[in-house]
């Protein structure tokens, strides 16, 4: 006799579906850093803290994986120092050193415009499965704009 | 192996003499593997690795007994090929038992011999752990699984070449062994099954492999298996010393020269080959990373799930949180390894932890 619970076809898991329009499809995916990427991890530009800064983000969750702290110096209206430190993988120093290097000296407004693709093109592309690294330096980035903004509102 | 790649191209199935002329080879490497783990050539089921090898002792066992019981029991540190398998059975009806580890990674041989019930069918227990290289105490696990007539199925892929199995089916009844682990190629395995052990193919096809793996055999990739297993077996002993007093000195030297350091399973017996590290406070990436521009090849926690970002689940199994577990590298010893190479690795490692730690955020 047989268990009922072996011919019962609904405990069957689903077959495995390709998502649509899955971009790893499409293009040959990266299967490792280029050198771009392995010069702003092995030299990461702009690490460090500032003293004073004008604005500051922590992001990210250590338990995760990565975690990020930013500061900016901002002078009428242009950020003229930007510091990072990272616990994270290659893929997130490398991305937060490139999107430094993309702010500094830059006026505000436009570091705000500044996108992941913006990092990633830079960069000349990062692997596939890296891509969530990328979001680190700009979001960080942003938050310290936001910092510094929401500190100026309540000076004046 | 090249016989079989350049020339000797018959299926070991077929009448005719190319195909005779391979099937003595495949006995003779039959008869070689059963040598080294005292046990008959009809014992030895060859496969494609020690994924498929542990998917047929999982599945073949459970789809032979569900009539008899439908209760498996394995520990929370397996290789995925186990405990994603034993998950995929959870899901068709099976009950599965998972039993944890000390935080030496060590699972309580009495906790797996109580968790064993009269609806029992298989325990899977792994002979050492592929990330910390932590024994298990599967003999006596084994043994009293035979005397409650309950199967037990070990993983030795990890343990295979670095401990002395000429008689595991004393306690167990189906070994998994992997070729690539003895200098072997890649894409050979075995399951090892004692003879009346009640057991289905999880394939259908062909008669192949005493019936449990249908398929025409990949001879080359045996003949390399046996004969990387017959040199492993002959130097077994002398390498785990020698592999052992390295492995040894690597530790100590990086506990000395970095602080926060902490070696995975050290309290535990461990097999020589393998040392599992966490370096507090920096992501393991970024330290494979440096050591690959370098020439250093090492892991961070099992090499199959590199590229997910999730931490290694023998480490959480064992305790340690998911940051910590993050800072686990796994640096594997072997055959050509020297001291000048431990002590290059270890002073090198002083200067990048140094440099990741300074510019980390925590």
């Amino acid at each position: 006799m047989k268990s009922e619970k072996f011919d019962d076809d609904s405990s069957q898991e689903p077959a495995i579906q390709r998502p649509e329009g899955d971009e790893e499809s499409q293009a040959e995916p990266v299967i490792f850093y280029n050198e771009t990427v392995i010069d702003h991890f092995t030299n990461p530009r702009n690490v460090g803290e500032i003293d004073n800064a004008d604005g500051f983000a922590l992001i990210g969750d250590p338990a995760c994986g990565d975690q990020m702290k930013l500061w900016i110096k901002v002078a009428a209206g242009y950020i003229v120092d930007v510091k990072f430190k990272s616990f994270g993988c290659p893929g997130a120093i490398a991305t937060s050193s490139m999107a430094t290097t993309l702010v500094m000296g830059v006026y505000l407004d436009d570091a705000k415009q500044l996108t992941d693709d913006d990092v990633v093109q830079a960069l000349g592309g990062i692997p596939s499965n890296k891509k969530h690294c990328s979001l680190m330096g700009v979001a960080a980035l942003k938050a310290a704009i936001s910092d510094y903004e929401q500190r100026s509102e309540q000076q004046s | 192996m090249l016989p079989f790649l350049e020339g000797m191209f018959g299926n070991p199935s077929s009448y005719h003499y190319l195909g005779r002329q391979v099937r003595s080879a495949l006995q003779v490497a039959r008869r070689a593997m059963a040598d080294i783990f005292g046990c008959g050539p009809a014992e030895v089921v060859f496969t494609s690795g020690g994924t498929e090898a542990n998917n047929l002792a999982l599945r073949g066992a459970a789809g032979a007994l569900k009539d008899t019981g439908l209760h498996i029991i394995t520990t929370a540190v397996e290789h995925h090929s186990v405990l994603k398998t034993a998950e995929v059975l959870g899901l068709e009806g099976f009950e599965v038992t998972v039993l944890s580890v000390d935080a030496q990674g060590v699972v309580d041989a009495q906790a797996v011999i109580d968790a064993i019930r009269p609806d029992t069918i298989l325990v899977s227990v792994m002979l050492a752990n592929n990330e910390t290289g932590a024994l298990q105490p599967v003999e006596e696990i084994g043994r009293a699984a035979r005397q409650r007539g309950v199967l037990f199925h070990t993983d030795a892929v990890q343990g295979f070449g670095k401990v002395c199995l000429n008689a595991v089916f004393e306690y167990a009844d189906m070994v998994t062994l992997a070729a690539h682990k003895v200098y072997g190629p890649r894409g050979a395995g075995a399951l090892l099954v004692r003879k009346g052990t009640q057991l289905v193919p999880v394939m259908t096809g062909g008669h192949h492999e005493q019936g449990l793996r249908p398929g025409t055999e990949n001879m080359a990739a045996i003949a390399g298996f046996a004969a990387a297993a017959q040199q492993a077996q002959a130097t077994l002993s002398s390498e785990a010393k020698r592999i052992a007093g390295l492995r040894d000195r690597f530790e100590k030297k990086l506990l000395k020269t970095i602080p926060s350091v902490s070696i995975n399973s050290r309290g535990a017996e461990r097999v020589p080959n393998t040392s599992s590290i966490c370096f507090s406070g920096i992501e393991s990436e970024s330290v494979l990373l440096h050591l690959d521009l370098l020439g250093i090849c090492a892991s961070a926690g099992s090499a199959c799930t590199t590229g997910a970002s999730e931490p290694s689940h023998v480490l959480r199994a064992m305790g340690l949180s998911n940051l910590q577990a993050q800072s686990a590298l796994r640096f594997s010893l072997g055959r050509s390894t020297t001291a000048g190479q431990v002590d290059m690795v270890s002073e090198t490692l002083v200067g990048i932890i140094k440099k990741l730690r300074q510019m980390s955020s925590l």
